[in-house]
């Protein structure tokens, strides 16, 4: 079954709290390489048959009104993965 | 079979009681926690509490209408999100927006769902210090023009409690500003910001005032015994100012 993959992220000024509290503890394992960690969602929508252009356009529109919140969040992919 | 009350459970006035006649709904969706103790501020307040459930249709007749706090559908998605496509939210919002300008008033995911409701701006994020906070919080009264509100003094200061997780509030700082020159931040933060809210804003409501929104819990101050330092009771000013409102058809 295909799925379509839609990934939110918090938006770039809002400050992401999780994300903070995991790069403080990734040097902990020794991890000491990263600066910064932000934290995101990925949905992956499953589809039984073809993912069509309206069927695309559904994801899309769903991905920007339910799955994120605008005020907070940006869709930054949406994209079709062949299983 | 004669049914056992309910702990927590709080008798109605006799049915001719003055202010029986003012019916506020209180709505639970599944993962709400503080239906019972709003339906009992309204009990308290001497109005009647309604019970609505959010795959109900209709408004019941209610005056205004409660949405509590706790966590509808385990904060699932984001905080709010998925309660507000319940059936009883469009008629909520429909409501909310009608010249009736029918009162409404979300506490803590109530709030949140008022928010994903776009009844009122911005929204709500994970406190900045990550922890789960209880506490007893002081408010001031920013706005006492609101339908629930109008019963304190503006710039009075009330302590309620204040228990949440995902409690910082944010908007852009347009946003932002446009609450604060139109007087719409109802409620700030004192002795101390909880949660990393933006300009200490605890609550906020939309331009007609009817609608009203903040994370902590007035529900929770409104019997002595049981609120802040076991005495307070600054949380019955919201029932009492809804009941202003209904009587004085404002």
């Amino acid at each position: 079954m295909p799925r379509i993959v839609v990934d939110v992220m918090l938006k770039p000024e809002i400050l992401d709290p999780q994300g903070k509290a995991i790069v403080g503890a990734l040097p902990r394992l020794g991890f000491t390489a990263f600066s910064a960690v932000r934290q995101g969602k990925r949905f992956e929508l499953t589809v039984d048959g073809e993912v069509t252009e309206e069927i695309l356009a559904q994801a899309r529109e769903a991905a920007e009104s339910m799955l994120s919140n605008p005020v907070i969040e940006d869709v930054v992919n949406v994209e079709v993965v062949a299983d | 079979m004669t049914e056992t009350p309910l702990i927590g459970s709080y008798p109605s006035g006799p049915a001719g009681a003055p202010l029986a006649g003012a019916r506020i709904g209180v709505v639970t969706f599944p993962g709400t926690l503080d239906d019972r103790d709003a339906a009992r501020a309204v009990r308290v307040s001497g109005a009647t509490a309604v019970e609505l459930w959010h795959a109900d249709t209709e408004l019941a007749d209610v005056d205004a209408v409660i949405i509590p706090g706790g966590f509808s559908y385990g904060d699932y998605l984001r905080a709010g999100a998925i309660s507000r496509f319940a059936p009883l939210m469009g008629k909520i919002v429909d409501a909310a927006n009608s010249d009736a300008k029918l009162p409404v008033l979300g506490i803590c995911n109530g709030f949140q769902i008022l928010t994903e409701a776009h009844l009122l701006p911005g929204s709500m994020i994970k406190n900045d210090h990550l922890k789960f906070l209880c506490r007893d919080q002081v408010l001031r009264v920013e706005n006492n023009t609101t339908a629930w509100t109008n019963a304190y003094a503006a710039g009075q200061d009330i302590t309620v409690p204040l228990k949440n997780q995902d409690g910082q509030y944010i908007a852009d700082e347009k946003t932002l500003d446009a609450l604060e020159a139109e007087g719409l931040v109802t409620f700030r933060y004192m002795g101390g910001n909880p949660n990393g809210s933006r300009r200490d804003i605890a609550g906020i409501s939309n331009a007609a005032g009817n609608v009203v929104g903040l994370m902590p819990h007035p529900e929770h101050a409104v019997e002595t015994g049981y609120g802040p330092g076991h005495t307070g009771t600054d949380g019955l000013g919201f029932f009492a100012s809804v009941l202003n409102t209904l009587l004085g058809g404002k």
